[in-house]
């Protein structure tokens, strides 16, 4: 097989896998106290999922599949909103000593 | 834009996503570390908004500022009490936006390259599918959970005959619904596979008791994850793929830890209905052991007289309120010189990491504040263990008791200080259904009171 015949799904494969164990050890080296703003940063960043939402709402013309790409949208944007502001509001009550 | 240069400019964006959740190692590079995430996201948004294939952005504005809107007004008016209703709400949102996305690849999938209407090359069809599956049961399973937390439905555990058959056969009825796409598609089995899906999120939540919610809040979390990588292969998108795989380890690893929190085991925990299987409690002869109970200027007196204080909180306090009081109480100690510190077992409050943003809100310094492992030997050169709205997590027997329902639990060892000031309002058993031996012991002393007034009034006595 030529290199550049590779199959995307083996090639997303390679990523994912990569990926998992980057997340494993990043996530493992999270202080436990920092447990919950993780939680909502990953709620925020799993909202990436708009990427596909805008090329379902992006054409000029009007069908069914840009409904539902809006509805999309509109989730997404709640997501990344709410969960980097809610992250940072619980950041900014960790504080030092005096 | 090139495909070429978008797909580099998705790069800088995942690697930036993995800088956030690296800052969250420690306090001081975490907020460094949310920016960082933003720009990230900023980076993924415009760059898909740069593709040729989007012309209109009316729709996606109004799209943006409406979403942005609502997520704005809830993450900054909800209560740190009720974050994990945030955390189960905007996980179930991810999941129903999964699914608006499969529902629009499989209408138009000439805009995302993977074929025509009801003619989707078989791999992106059975990736979809399992994409937007995985998003239902997010969705649904994460609306339960809310409602559970919520106190919208009942939090006891959900569970009736043959349930786990029913779930175990409608698990394998959808898969094999997802592979048959390979070999038909039909609207009908489109949509029959998202009705099944949101129905088996529904039927995996119910049986799981509220106390559990750690566990189901950190799983969904990691399912929202992994929807968004089932998308991502639908769309050939690696940033999604990326992405979806950070925040599906991360959940699950947080859902183990907290698995292990609780010595149960992943499966025990979502097979469900913790505390009914076997209503068989032991009731020790409790009668004639004997407990000592005190006043608030008892607990006042002791603590004043100490040089070292632990403070063992529970979820009892968030929902007394008390955080506030609580840490009036420590202030006042520490200006006489005091030592005070913060013990926190892993599965103290309604979600990972729940009690340290509750203490950090009341403007406890998180130095103050330590992990189980971190403190628990100090116990034995302390004066007093100050136990307040926590039971089960100081409970000895999960050490000495095989018989124990919590045997081998990992607990705070609260009994080796001098001094234990346990504060209840009664002397009914926790979440376990397990007496605490700690009740009992020569040196516990039980304040009984509500979590706030007891604080109060110590604050009063010690002034």
């Amino acid at each position: 097989m030529q290199p550049d015949s590779i199959d995307p799904f083996i090639f997303g494969i390679t990523v994912l896998v990569l990926a998992c164990f980057i997340g494993y050890f990043v996530v493992w080296r999270v202080t436990p106290a920092l447990h919950s703003p993780l939680m909502s940063v990953t709620n925020a960043i799993s909202s990436v999922i708009i990427v596909g939402a805008f090329i379902a709402a992006g054409p000029a013309t009007g069908n069914f599949a840009q409904i539902m790409g809006f509805f999309a949208v509109v989730l997404a944007s709640v997501n990344i909103f709410g969960g980097f502001i809610v992250t940072q509001r619980m950041l900014s009550m960790f504080k030092k000593k005096g | 834009m090139t495909e070429n240069l978008s797909s580099l400019l998705y790069l800088a964006s995942s690697v930036c996503f993995v800088l956030a959740i690296r800052g969250l190692n420690s306090p001081e590079t975490a907020r460094v570390g949310n920016f960082v995430g933003i720009f990230g996201m900023l980076i993924a948004i415009l760059t898909t908004l740069a593709l040729p294939s989007i012309l209109s952005y009316e729709l996606i504005l109004v799209a943006i500022l409406l979403g942005g809107g609502i997520g704005t007004f809830l993450a900054l008016k909800t209560k740190m009490t009720s974050l994990p209703q945030l955390v189960a709400l905007f996980n179930s949102v991810v999941g129903l936006a999964a699914c608006f996305v499969a529902i629009a690849a499989f209408y138009r999938p000439e805009a995302y390259g993977i074929g025509t209407f009801l003619d989707i090359s078989s791999l992106s069809i059975v990736e979809m599918n399992l994409g937007s599956a995985i998003g239902a049961i997010t969705f649904t399973g994460s609306v339960i959970a809310f409602a559970k937390l919520q106190g919208l439905v009942s939090g006891s555990p959900v569970t009736f005959r043959g349930q786990h058959q029913i779930n175990a056969l409608l698990g394998i009825i959808l898969s094999s619904l997802i592979i048959s796409t390979i070999f038909e598609q039909t609207e009908i089995l489109f949509w029959g596979i998202l009705c099944l899906s949101f129905v088996l999120g529904v039927l995996f939540i119910i049986p799981i008791g509220g106390a559990d919610m750690p566990v189901v809040i950190s799983m969904l979390n990691s399912y929202s994850g992994w929807a968004a990588c089932g998308i991502g292969f639908t769309l050939g998108n690696i940033l999604m793929i990326i992405t979806g795989a950070l925040v599906g380890a991360s959940g699950a690893i947080l859902s183990y830890i907290m698995c292990k929190g609780m010595n149960r085991s992943f499966f025990n925990v979502i097979l469900g209905g913790f505390g009914l299987e076997d209503p068989v409690i032991q009731k020790q002869n409790t009668a004639d052991k004997s407990i000592k109970s005190g006043t608030a200027s008892d607990g006042a007196f002791i603590m004043e007289n100490a040089s070292s204080v632990i403070i063992v909180p529970g979820y009892g306090l968030a929902v007394a309120q008390a955080q506030h009081a609580l840490r009036e109480m420590a202030d006042i100690l520490q200006e006489r010189g005091i030592e005070v510190r913060y013990a926190i077992h892993p599965v103290a409050g309604r979600m990972p990491g729940h009690m340290n943003v509750l203490l950090a809100e009341a403007s406890v310094p998180y130095e103050s504040v330590l992990e189980l492992d971190m403190i628990n030997r100090d116990f034995a050169q302390t004066d007093v263990a100050f136990v307040i709205g926590a039971n089960d997590v100081t409970n000895p027997a999960a050490k000495t008791d095989s018989s124990s329902p919590i045997f081998g639990m990992p607990v705070l060892d609260v009994e080796n200080a001098k001094t234990v000031l346990f504060v209840k309002r009664s002397m009914a058993s926790g979440y376990a259904g397990v007496e605490n031996q700690l009740f009992f012991k020569d040196n516990t002393m039980m304040l009984f009171s509500d979590a706030k007034q007891m604080c109060d009034e110590i604050v009063q006595t010690l002034k």
